[in-house]
């Protein structure tokens, strides 16, 4: 039985949680009434997401499997019957991102167990944003996609501003508002893109409804020049997001500067929605249109692929590797979306998934030093893993697996990728292996340099990761194994959702 | 000539029980000397809530008084909303007033004046009515912003709002003699039949009395660039009163411009349409960008609503019944977010007698309530969602796009974004800066402000959550002006 229910709990538990938590008082007990209360949200909602992927039945003739929908307002002006409809479903692409979205907001609300200031309005601010991210994954609805989407946005600042850290270097210095601010008007800006797209789809296509379903029906395709017009839109609004270069400043920015549980969501799974958006609005809905931008969108991915890489490996602070790393792998998502073959967008979406949960450990790990030490600065560490050698170990499994070691979730994602990419473009795909090589260089010096090496006396307390630590590193590493070693049951969902898509080969 | 004429005096009850409200608050101030002055603001608030109940009676009716002014679902819709309006107000100001003026009935009493000159800016259907309803609202706002008498702020406020006030009047009439001139009548049928059949080549004539209305309407609503007087009044004024300035003043130049452009003018959609569009496109560029640079919470406030009108006349200027449906239903998101905007604003200013934005660091310790409040409130204004401000943004800005307003709707987001950041800076103020040395003490706030402040956010949450009722009833208020 796939209710819709189930998905419906993943985006109203977390908004009745961040309600109830609201009323939560702000004494010593409280603080731990609103850890447990997280913890145990976090669980749940990592369960049903867990439930939902492995629920999702692949060869069934329905498209969005644990459908549900509920008019919201229909009938007045400008708006027809279904007008806009809170409508959920998921298909192959959204399965898996439900799922990733459930084990990194699990891990989330641990690694946050250590936040003491105001930890009842973090957490109010996180389980909103956890709520937009479950509701865009799962909207079949534009209005609504949009609306979640926002949501997903909206705690950005606050969250950063208050929780976050600033950085300073010898040469420039960053501070956490400053950073705040950066992310919240880029991705608000960006999204006027789409919000002037979904105008244009919604009065060209002249149905009266938001309704994707209804505006996916091949009957209802727009003419291929207004596509042309519109694709553009949708690509950057949702590529800024997505880190696609030159409008992926925010992100390096972003990410230093949130605290620990926020980077990881936000690295983990917020910039999925960029990639995610241009599978929804772009692909399915304007499939003429993609066809015509993608080798412009193949172009600014290299250069994505290849400046992240590049910038990754300049980098001396752990978190800005981190950060431009994650450029680069973005990169390779939306170079499998580029090429518009099945296997390279299979590819993006495992890469998708992959990258969620390597981004997440190499985050949730860097906070567990980060709090001890206060520095992220490289430099200053050597030989980590005579006193945190479990830290080393989860995160030379990630810094691996970011690598694309057979056997651990990155390989199956970037042989796929790259697989399409030569199919089509083949300079594009010479470049990202060369860059994806990269990888290899920044992570393995960074090991060296920080995690091995005689121990270094400068902080004799480093104490090794709390249990809450551990516990998200084995669930993170739990999912980086299981792809890597079986990703069969990723791949039979998400193919079989890319194969029903108009104008993929 | 009365003859054949509804001379119904039951229509306007609501209006005369109003006036009778007026009597009974200044006679309360004056013969009841003992009582706390406190009260005269719940005995408002109390009786506008009851001719708020009154009002809601005419739902459905569909008559007109002399054909000047008509009760039908609009005029209900706006009596409901600016009553609803003035005791919001009156109950915001009940502490502020009483500590600080000796006979407080006075200032009651012009609130509800007030309200009564903005019904029948929105019931009225003849020029003359309306213009008579104008002056009401006008006048009770020029004495209520100069109010505080010896404050200079005050005083300078309310000079400029009065003079140039009376120069918009003044343009407003002129444009209404012209119309009157080419159509020979006031009233907005026959303005409308006249118009469509014109005796002569009056076509000069026609756009000179456009330009001069919407002249003086734009100083009505602040529009760009009519707007000078905006920042200083709202400044200037007490509180609670640049709130009532920032809601019903500009609800009701909505109001009468919604009903005499899609009644009277209509015919003539493409002389006016160009005008209003280049007036909001000004509107919401200048409002949004002046706004980045105050440090004053009120006026920017001031020029954040002007931003906020630019977006409101996009409508005007695309009329037909979609965007008039979304143009109400952005006023009321707007009046709900704003005014639980100002309660922040007006508790904060009570409590520490503070209004500039840096005096709102450390909200969050103080006053935890008024600090989510605040916030909730910035977002709705900002058009993000969960709150009312992103559906009701959203629709308007859609049902412009299909009038083919394209331009327009570019200005209309990229300015949003704009208006985030000074946003995001209020709110930085209130959560990341710490209180100030010695003052990290909770704040008693008064539970008044706290109930208001929790009731407005509510209705910004129940806008933005599930909109159908009210756009339902909007409907039923919009579809009386286009059949």
């Amino acid at each position: 039985m796939d209710s819709g229910y189930w998905v419906l709990a993943t985006v109203g538990i977390p908004l009745i949680a961040a309600a109830l938590i609201l009323f939560v008082p702000e004494t010593p007990q409280g603080k731990d009434v609103v850890r447990w209360f997280s913890a145990i949200v976090g669980a749940v909602l990592f369960g049903i997401s867990t439930y939902i992927f492995f629920r999702y039945q692949v060869g069934s003739d329905e498209q969005y499997q644990f459908f549900s929908r509920y008019n919201w307002l229909e009938n007045v002006g400008f708006l027809g019957e279904n007008g806009i409809s809170l409508a959920f479903g998921v298909d192959g692409i959204a399965a898996p991102m439900i799922l990733l979205n459930g084990i990194v907001c699990f891990g989330g609300a641990l690694i946050s167990w250590k936040i003491d200031h105001h930890n009842k309005d973090f957490f109010v601010l996180f389980w909103v944003l956890v709520a937009g991210v479950y509701g865009t994954f799962a909207a079949l609805d534009l209005f609504f996609f949009f609306f979640w989407y926002e949501v997903a946005v909206l705690p950005m600042y606050l969250l950063i501003a208050i929780w976050g850290s600033s950085s300073a270097f010898e040469t420039f210095a960053r501070t956490k508002e400053y950073s705040a601010m950066k992310l919240t008007i880029m991705l608000v800006a960006a999204s006027i893109l789409i919000f002037i797209g979904i105008f244009a789809v919604f009065h060209e296509a002249g149905l009266g409804t938001f309704d994707l379903q209804e505006l996916y029906l091949p009957e209802n395709q727009l003419d291929p020049d207004t596509q042309k017009l519109i694709f553009p839109l949708f690509a950057i609004g949702c590529g800024v997001l997505a880190g696609l270069w030159p409008f992926h400043t925010w992100s390096p920015d972003g990410h230093v500067s949130a605290p620990t549980a926020v980077s990881m969501l936000h690295a983990g799974v917020l910039m999925k929605l960029g990639a995610f958006g241009i599978i929804r609005l772009g692909i399915q809905l304007l499939p003429e249109g993609a066809q015509f931008w993608m080798p412009g969108l193949m172009i600014l991915a290299t250069f994505n692929v290849v400046y992240g890489a590049f910038a990754a490996t300049a980098q001396r602070d752990f978190k800005y590797m981190i950060g431009y790393s994650s450029v680069s792998h973005m990169g390779l998502v939306i170079m499998g979306l580029a090429t518009m073959t099945v296997i390279g967008i299979n590819g993006a979406v495992l890469q998708m998934f992959a990258h969620g949960v390597m981004t997440a450990t190499f985050f949730a790990m860097v906070g567990s030093i980060y709090d001890q030490t206060h520095t992220r600065d490289m430099r200053l560490y050597s030989g980590i893993v005579h006193r945190m050698p479990l830290f080393v170990f989860f995160f030379g499994i990630a810094g691996l697996a970011s690598l694309g070691l057979p056997g651990l979730a990155g390989f199956v994602a970037e042989f796929n990728i790259f697989l399409g990419t030569f199919q089509t473009y083949p300079w594009a795909a010479a470049l990202g292996v060369f860059a994806a090589a990269m990888t290899a260089v920044y992570i393995l010096r960074m090991m060296a340099m920080a995690m091995f090496g005689p121990p270094d006396d400068r902080f004799p307390d480093l104490k090794e990761m709390t249990y809450l630590e551990r516990a998200t590193g084995v669930l993170m590493l739990t999912f980086m194994l299981f792809m890597g070693l079986w990703p069969a049951p990723f791949i039979d969902r998400i193919s079989e959702t890319v194969r029903s898509f108009p104008g993929v080969s | 000539m009365t003859e054949g004429l509804n001379l119904d005096y039951s229509l306007l009850i609501p209006e005369f029980l109003l006036v009778g409200l007026v009597v009974a608050i200044v006679g309360l101030d004056l013969y009841a000397p003992k009582m706390k002055k406190t009260w005269l603001a719940y005995i408002a608030a109390a009786g506008l809530v009851a001719v708020g109940a009154v009002s809601l009676g005419y739902w459905d009716t569909d008559d007109n008084f002399a054909n000047i002014i008509v009760v039908d679902d609009y005029t209900t819709f706006f009596r409901v909303f600016f009553v609803a309006t003035a005791a919001v107000i009156c109950l915001a100001s009940a502490t502020m007033v009483a500590e600080k003026f000796r006979h407080p009935g006075e200032y009651y009493a012009l609130i509800i004046l007030s309200t009564i000159g903005a019904i029948g800016m929105a019931a009225s259907r003849e020029l003359m009515t309306a213009y008579i309803s104008l002056e009401l609202l006008s006048f009770s706002l020029y004495v209520l912003v100069s109010y505080q008498k010896f404050d200079a702020k005050s005083n300078e406020g309310g000079l400029k709002y009065l003079l140039l006030g009376a120069f918009a009047s003044a343009m407003f009439l002129y444009g209404m003699s012209l119309i009157y001139g080419i159509t020979g009548s006031t009233y907005y049928s026959e303005i409308a039949v006249g118009l469509q059949n014109p005796t002569g080549d009056f076509q000069w004539a026609m756009l000179m009395g456009l330009v001069l209305i919407v002249t003086g309407l734009g100083f009505k609503v602040a529009a760009v660039p009519f707007h000078m007087w905006t920042p200083d009044a709202y400044e200037g004024a007490f509180p609670p009163i640049t709130a009532y300035l920032g809601t019903t003043s500009k609800a009701a130049g909505f109001a009468l411009m919604l009903v005499l452009f899609s009644q009277a003018f209509e015919v003539v959609h493409d002389d006016w349409s160009w005008m209003i569009a280049g007036i909001a496109a000004a509107t919401m560029i200048l409002g949004n960008l002046v706004a980045l640079q105050q440090h004053n919470i009120k006026r920017l406030m001031a020029y954040s609503s002007i931003g906020q009108v630019g977006y409101m006349l996009m409508a005007i200027a695309a009329l037909n019944s979609d965007t008039a449906q979304a143009l109400l239903v952005h006023l009321v998101g707007y009046m709900v977010s704003n005014m639980a905007v100002f309660i922040v604003i007006i508790a904060w200013y009570n409590m520490t007698g503070k209004d500039e934005i840096a005096d709102f660091r450390g909200m969050r310790e103080r006053a935890p309530l008024l600090a989510w409040v605040l916030a909730g409130a910035l977002f709705s204004l900002a058009g993000l969602p969960l709150f009312a401000g992103f559906v009701t943004k959203f629709v308007l800005f859609q049902s412009v796009w299909n009038e083919g307003f394209y331009w327009l709707i570019a200005i209309a987001t990229t300015t949003s974004v704009v208006s985030l950041y000074y946003y995001l800076q209020i709110m930085r103020q209130a959560f990341v800066e710490k209180p100030a040395e010695g003052e990290e003490s909770r704040l008693p706030v008064p539970l008044l402000m706290n109930g208001l402040a929790a009731a407005l956010m509510v209705g910004v949450l129940y806008i933005g959550l599930y909109p159908q009722a009210l756009f339902d009833v909007v409907e039923a208020a919009t579809d009386v002006l286009f059949v």
